[in-house]
């Protein structure tokens, strides 16, 4: 079964997680044997930016070390195999330019998610 | 039942918190009156749904008791929607991402509500009719 | 070709993207598939006639008519509009009045299904 994963939710608990839940979930399938691609849409587009990093955090003094990073997260995911697309104009909106983002992704512009979606025995829109 | 179906949810809302819930059980409630055989994939703050400590209250807005207010209880609602499943001829079978219930220390569920994990959602969506995901925001 | 449920859980008062997911559905019939747009929760706000949401960053209007104009079976939950005291003789033209069973038979006939 192929799946395609519209991930369109972004930075919601990911200092509390070290993660993205979904990104993480997909990372999970995917070592379960899973046919998985993800299109980033909306915010979450952001997650495949270079140069994004988490500030040191501290509640009292309680150092919290281990911060997510998410465009490592998203990079692992193609390391993987997993065919990890983009909305250009999502992008475009949000004035990011795709020399800001890492390597071996794949552009879509929204006119062609519909047909592109046939492709795909379940969306799953997250 | 010729047009038995497996249908799987993967659920992401804690309770009391958004329409969601309510909207994902009754969706739930339809597929069990009509006796499919359902998968939920409780993630996050779902694991809490079939909580087993929690409890009604009184109202003092509404000038109840407890027993009076008899406020609503997802875990409940989950009992319920199990019970339904198995009175129609289906099954639910509820898991609870382990690793969201660790952090959570949501340990203790109703009856019927077992641990597992992303491979597990993979294997109850692999193997159904369909899947809906209904994600938090 | 496939056949879509998209059901629609937000509304565009709230949220921008529901324009995004608006415009899928579209797409999605374009394409020639069989979609069905179910409208749920806070989404059957934008079924009341009368209503006009709008994209926020082109103040264009979101026209679930012109959806149903363009092939996209709109539903909206009737649980959702009795909830909000939603009139079913007051919905936009286009939309029609469905109980969330709807969801579960398209589910069942093996409708690709997204959740927004």
């Amino acid at each position: 079964m192929k799946v395609l994963n519209i991930i369109e939710i972004a930075y919601r608990a990911t200092l509390e997680e070290q993660d993205d839940p979904v990104v993480w979930i997909i990372h999970a399938m995917k070592g379960a044997g899973a046919d998985h691609s993800v299109l980033l849409s909306g915010n979450a587009v952001n997650y495949a930016v270079t140069a994004q990093g988490v500030p040191p955090l501290m509640f009292g003094d309680r150092a919290q070390k281990h911060a997510p990073r998410l465009a490592e997260q998203v990079a692992g995911l193609v390391a993987k195999g997993v065919d990890v697309m983009v909305v250009r104009e999502c992008l475009t909106e949000r004035g990011i330019r795709e020399e800001e983002l890492i390597g071996g992704l794949t552009m879509v512009k929204q006119a062609a998610v519909p047909k592109m979606m046939g492709g795909f025995d379940q969306v799953w829109h997250w | 039942m010729a047009d038995k179906k497996t249908l799987t949810f993967l659920l992401m809302d804690a309770p009391f918190e958004n329409a969601r819930t309510t909207t994902a059980l009754r969706l739930i409630d339809i597929a069990a009156r009509r006796g499919y055989d359902i998968n939920v994939f409780a993630y996050e703050g779902a694991v809490y749904l079939p909580l087993a400590a929690q409890a009604k209250h009184a109202n003092a807005v509404h000038g109840t008791d407890a027993a009076e207010e008899d406020h609503p209880l997802p875990r409940e609602w989950v009992e319920a929607v199990m019970q339904e499943a198995a009175r129609n001829g289906g099954k639910l079978d509820w898991v609870n991402c382990g690793l969201c219930v660790d952090e959570r220390g949501a340990t203790e569920s109703v009856a019927g509500v077992r641990r597992g994990s992303p491979a597990d959602f993979w294997k109850m969506a692999s193997t159904s009719d369909n899947v809906l995901v209904i994600p938090t925001r | 070709m496939a056949d879509y449920l998209l059901i629609e859980s937000r509304d565009p008062f709230e949220s921008a993207e529901v324009g995004g997911f608006l415009d899928l559905a579209e797409g999605l019939a374009k394409e020639g598939s069989g979609v069905t747009l179910f409208l749920v929760q806070n989404a059957v706000m934008t079924a009341r006639h009368g209503a006009r949401p709008t994209v926020p960053h082109n103040g264009r209007v979101l026209s679930l008519a012109a959806l149903a104009t363009n092939g996209v079976r709109v539903l909206a939950d009737s649980f959702s509009l009795q909830e909000r005291g939603i009139s079913p003789n007051r919905l936009i033209a286009g939309v029609t009045v469905a109980p969330l069973s709807a969801v579960v038979d398209q589910m069942a006939a093996g409708c690709k299904a997204l959740w927004h």
